[in-house]
């Protein structure tokens, strides 16, 4: 079992793994980091836009990379109209009622999930999702190469807009200073829905890069929820940068984990590095300070 | 669903008001002339998220029901109508249990359900204080039937029953190609389905000369079985065998496909998600895979008649449909043996039971601790999008293509 | 409290210990009734109120939420199972030492926890992980057996803990429930409550008080995890069977949650209204789904009722429904 070229494939499937984890945690990243809230809805969110995906195949036939624009704009519209409508004016700005809130979201949309499209998975069958590209003894499938590298240009798109445009220096602004921001004229609660929008669009994405590879249930949105936070919490809520490194390093080690330790002891360590970097480094690797 | 419990319960009480009445009036009190009904409690997750199957499951039990009052009720006891109660578990322990206790005190003879183990565990508990049978439709822990329960029968093979099914048939597919076959490894999920598979599959898969390499368990839900795929091509065995429920058989299914691992013949027992709909949904993947599965006899024509109308009312014909109503076929056989709704008498009934299960491919009847030692399971293999049986070889409907061909 | 309080406490006792003698005795007077299931949905309403009380305990009273309680209901249920299964014991001897074990896993984890400083969100999630961890190990050492999951041996008699007839089981939860009452009652009543409602209004003020917080936070979630263990181990006892996910789901701990939040976090009566409520929404949304044949698949349907409920009371009535009965108010704690 410790054949180093079975390690090397290990490590390449742990990152293309990670790939997905920073895609849907860049989006959770970037709520905390402007908002300071923990979006508990986002799992359901992921499923939420998987279905999207899925329904845009099955009775347009638009393929899931095709989706792309659309699915992205459309969960932007969703999280700038959920975050206007509910999350922001209900939440008196509590933390831990927020926390309640998106729960009462993800309990709510599971079920209407449920309700609509019954529990039944359902897969995408696209000709590419079998295409193989061979590295040494791993055989990397194709989508998933294309969602490591769009993950990562995600990271760079959305580091860079943060950090260049406008847009990015008005949520910067808010996020640090809130009545400071208020009183040079910027409309604090439409940047935050769009930053919110923004997180929720991340999310969009995700979806139609997992969606050839992956099903979609109502459930299936909370096989990421966990890993999600833990790769925020480990990369250092709020950091992009963090975020990206959080979630290969948790690929690596959950692809390491699986192969040495089986795989049902590999989805403790998730749990246990979760708990950890908690207990010792709440800040995580390349957090601020909360 | 339960509401129309509460209907029945108030008409009931209407009537019994009525019966009152007309009884002070120095008639005769309803009843006298025709048998009444015999109740029966009919449990299944119509909810939730195995609302699928266990609204076919109900399907199944209401169409016996119906055909069973078609043909004149139960003639021992003068004609009695079955009259089905059905219920919503909820896939909860606690639901499924005061269902039980709702549907005693409407006085049902006998209960069918649960589908999922750990309901029908509790709920043919519960229905043991009140010494009222429990037919088990569709779950696969042989706790069901090894607790020393004399309330709990089951139709169907057990798990245990099924795995050495399922390993004689690919011992004797495997010698007639010649052997081509000599390891495998067994991919399963971590809970008690998964695991008592896997851990019996390894035990006996050495008796046809097959040598279970590496027992790999799984969560559920897993995200990714790249890594399994990974250590299945480094380990090269020349089978996969899979217990899993639908979403990782599917994935898992998929994977291996994706990365073209070259395999003699991917097998599972009991496989979650081998299905109608994964094999038209996901042709190539399905392509050669193979399942041990309750599965109905394609050359009994009751089955075939049945499976027209089960699709004409634009349903599929799924094992949950089936044995759903063949369970209600033992239980109205019994009834009809019985002679009465008695449930000690009925216990006995079911106990002697030699009950003919003509939609299965089953032997007669015959219940050791409950469990039916006649019930077969069927191995099914899917070729070109759709589900063909291979074995036993009097029910087969096609012939195996064992190994595979390998990926180009 | 008042003599009105009182007059009403005393009411709601009798009627709750009258109340499977009515309903049998309804149902022998031929009304349209089904005493036996009755008595087991108000079993399922005391067990549910217990359950949330121990919520409530740390996470309403001294505003420790937490979103993986559940970790405390397996760790009793499976206390319970193994010391009968394994170890041979009465069961009447092992629920305590369950609800004990409860007390222990509550202490560690708030040990560790608040020891490292977490609050708010961060503890909440540190006990989702923490239950998910327990769901894995379950699934996976021997000692649990597995997923194959433990079954007690259904023995029915005093001595055993099981009964026949569901009128004792009944009683048990109400006596649960009504000493999860008196626990929230006293938390009203004493120092350490008090300590408590002053973390949770404010921690650096509690602290500049001279309260110990640290200490104050272990203490309350020992005493919660004790609650919910015992709650977990009454379980086990009536159903006979524990697997990893009745035992560690996430399912239960957001019910835990949600009973505690809609009927009234930190008020004495918030969960029992709460357990009350749910209960009454999944039988109302039952009787609709038969109504209006569209709305059939109910499950989904009383849970997405629950999640609008929650949203609006966090929004809206941060006291619950319990602060719909206004009078209530006071006595309930929160300032």
């Amino acid at each position: 079992m410790l054949d180093p070229a079975i390690i090397f494939a290990g490590v390449l499937n742990g990152l293309l793994a990670g790939g997905i984890y920073v895609l849907v945690a860049v989006g959770l990243t970037l709520i905390y980091g402007v908002l300071h809230i923990i979006n508990f809805a986002h799992g359901s969110l992921l499923m939420l836009a998987m279905y999207a995906v899925f329904f845009l195949w099955r009775l347009l036939g638009i393929d899931p990379y095709v989706a792309l624009p659309i699915v992205i704009a459309g969960s932007f519209a969703f999280g700038y109209v959920l975050y206007r409508g509910l999350i922001g004016r209900l939440s008196h700005g509590r933390d831990e009622n927020i926390l309640l809130i998106t729960l009462g979201l993800a309990i709510v949309f599971d079920n209407v999930a449920l309700l609509l499209f019954t529990g039944d998975s359902q897969t995408i069958d696209v000709a590419y999702a079998g295409t193989i590209v061979q590295v040494g003894a791993a055989f990397l499938p194709l989508p998933k190469i294309i969602s490591f590298l769009a993950a990562i240009a995600l990271c760079g798109v959305l580091g860079v807009v943060m950090a260049r445009s406008q847009l990015g220096k008005a949520i910067r602004a808010v996020a640090r200073e809130r009545q400071g921001a208020r009183l040079v004229g910027i409309d604090v609660e439409h940047v935050f829905a769009i930053a919110y929008g923004i997180g929720i669009a991340c999310l969009g994405a995700a979806a139609c890069l997992l969606m050839p590879t992956f099903y979609v249930s109502p459930t299936s949105g909370h096989a990421f929820v966990l890993i999600a936070f833990t790769t925020v919490v480990l990369g250092g809520m709020g950091s992009f940068v963090g975020a990206a490194a959080g979630g290969l390093i948790i690929g690596i080690t959950e692809s390491l984990g699986g192969l040495l330790l089986g795989e049902q002891l590999g989805q403790i360590g998730i749990s246990l590095i979760f708990i950890l970097i908690l207990l010792l480094r709440p800040t995580g690797l390349f957090g601020v300070g909360r | 669903m339960s509401m129309s419990r509460k209907i029945r319960l108030s008409r009931r009480g209407v009537m019994a008001g009525t019966a009152a009445a007309v009884g002070a009036l120095g008639l005769p009190a309803i009843g006298g002339a025709q048998a009444a009904a015999v109740k029966v409690g009919i449990i299944h997750p119509v909810t939730g998220f195995v609302a699928y199957n266990g609204q076919q499951g109900r399907l199944g039990a209401t169409m016996a029901v119906e055909d069973v009052n078609k043909a004149g009720g139960i003639k021992a006891m003068g004609g009695a109508r079955l009259e089905a109660l059905l219920g919503d578990s909820q896939s909860k322990v606690e639901v499924g249990v005061s269902e039980v206790e709702k549907m005693n005190e409407a006085g049902v003879a006998a209960y069918i359900g649960c589908f999922q183990s750990p309901v029908g565990i509790a709920a043919s508990q519960a229905a043991a204080k009140y010494n009222t049978p429990f037919l088990i439709d569709v779950g696969a822990s042989d706790l069901l039937v090894t607790r020393g329960l004399k309330n709990v029968f089951r139709l169907k093979p057990g798990f245990g029953a099924c795995v050495d099914q399922g390993i004689a048939a690919l011992g004797a597919l495997n010698e007639a190609a010649g052997k081509p076959a000599k390891t495998a490894a067994i991919v399963h999920e971590s809970g008690e389905f998964g695991t008592g598979t896997a851990k019996l599959l390894a035990g006996k898969l050495p008796s046809v000369g097959i040598e279970a390499k590496e027992l790999i368990a799984h969560d559920n839900p897993t995200r990714n079985f790249d890594n399994v795929a990974l250590r299945i091509r480094s380990m090269a065995p020349d089978l996969v065998i899979m217990s899993n429920y639908q979403n990782e058989y599917v994935l898992l299914a998929r994977t291996l496909h994706q990365q073209k691992v070259n395999l003699a013949g991917l097998f599972s027992v009991l496989g979650g998600g081998f299905n109608y709909k994964f094999v038209k949904e996901l042709p190539d993947v399905a392509q050669y895979m193979m399942d041990t599965n309750h599965w109905f006899n394609p050359k009994s024509d009751k089955a075939q008649a049945l499976k027209k109308r089960v699709e004409a009312g634009g349903a599929l014909f799924t094992f949950e449909v089936y044995l759903a109503y063949s369970s209600v076929m033992l239980l109205a056989d019994a009834l009809e043996r019985a002679g009465s709704a008695d449930k000690a008498k009925l216990t006995a009934a079911l106990e002697s039971s030699t009950f003919n299960a003509e939609l299965m491919p089953y032997g007669p009847t015959k219940f050791v601790n409950g469990q039916n030692q006649g019930g077969r399971a069927a191995i099914m293999q899917a070729l070109k999008g759709d589900i063909e049986v291979i074995a036993p070889a009097d029910v087969a409907s096609a012939k195996a293509v064992f190994p595979k061909p390998k990926f180009g | 409290m008042s003599r009105r309080g009182l007059v009403f406490v005393a009411g709601g006792l009798v009627l709750a210990i009258l109340y499977p003698w009515l309903v049998r005795a309804a149902g022998a007077a031929g009304l349209p009734v089904a005493p036996n299931y009755l008595i087991n949905v108000g079993m399922l309403v005391c067990f549910t109120a217990f359950i949330g009380q121990s919520w409530n305990i740390s996470g309403g009273f001294a505003g420790q939420m937490s979103f993986g309680h559940v970790v405390f209901f397996g760790t009793g249920a499976y206390g319970m199972a193994i010391l009968q299964v394994t170890y041979g014991w009465n069961p009447w001897l092992a629920w305590p030492v369950a609800a004990a074990l409860g007390a222990g896993v509550g202490w560690l984890i708030g040990a560790l926890a608040f020891r490292a400083g977490l609050k708010g969100s961060y503890f909440a999630l540190i006990t989702l992980a923490v239950a998910e961890v327990f769901r894995i190990l379950a699934n996976s050492v021997p000692f649990t057996r597995g997923g194959l999951g433990l079954l007690i041996k259904a023995d029915p008699g005093m001595a055993n803990l099981q009964f026949r007839d569901p009128i004792w089981v009944y009683y048990l939860a109400l006596l649960l429930c009504v000493a999860g009452l008196l626990i929230a009652w006293r938390l009203t009543r004493t120092r350490f409550g008090a300590r408590l409602v002053a973390i949770r209004e404010n921690e650096d003020a509690a602290r500049a008080l001279g309260i110990d917080v640290y200490a104050e936070k272990v203490k309350v979630l020992a005493l919660s995890g004790a609650m919910g263990a015992a709650g977990g181990a009454f379980y086990v006892q009536k159903y006979l069977y524990v697997d990893p996910w009745i035992a560690f789901g996430v399912d239960k701990s957001v019910e835990m949650l949600l009973v505690s939040m809609v009927g009234g976090a930190g008020t004495i009566v918030g969960p029992l209204i709460g357990a009350g409520a749910l209960t009454a929404i999944n039988e109302i949304t039952r009787m609709l789904a038969s109504v209006v044949p569209a709305l059939k698949n109910v499950q989904p349907l009383s849970l997405i009722v629950y999640g609008a409920m929650l949203i609006l009371i966090v929004a809206r009535l941060p006291d619950g429904l319990a602060s719909l009965f206004g009078r209530r108010r006071g006595e309930a704690g929160r300032a």
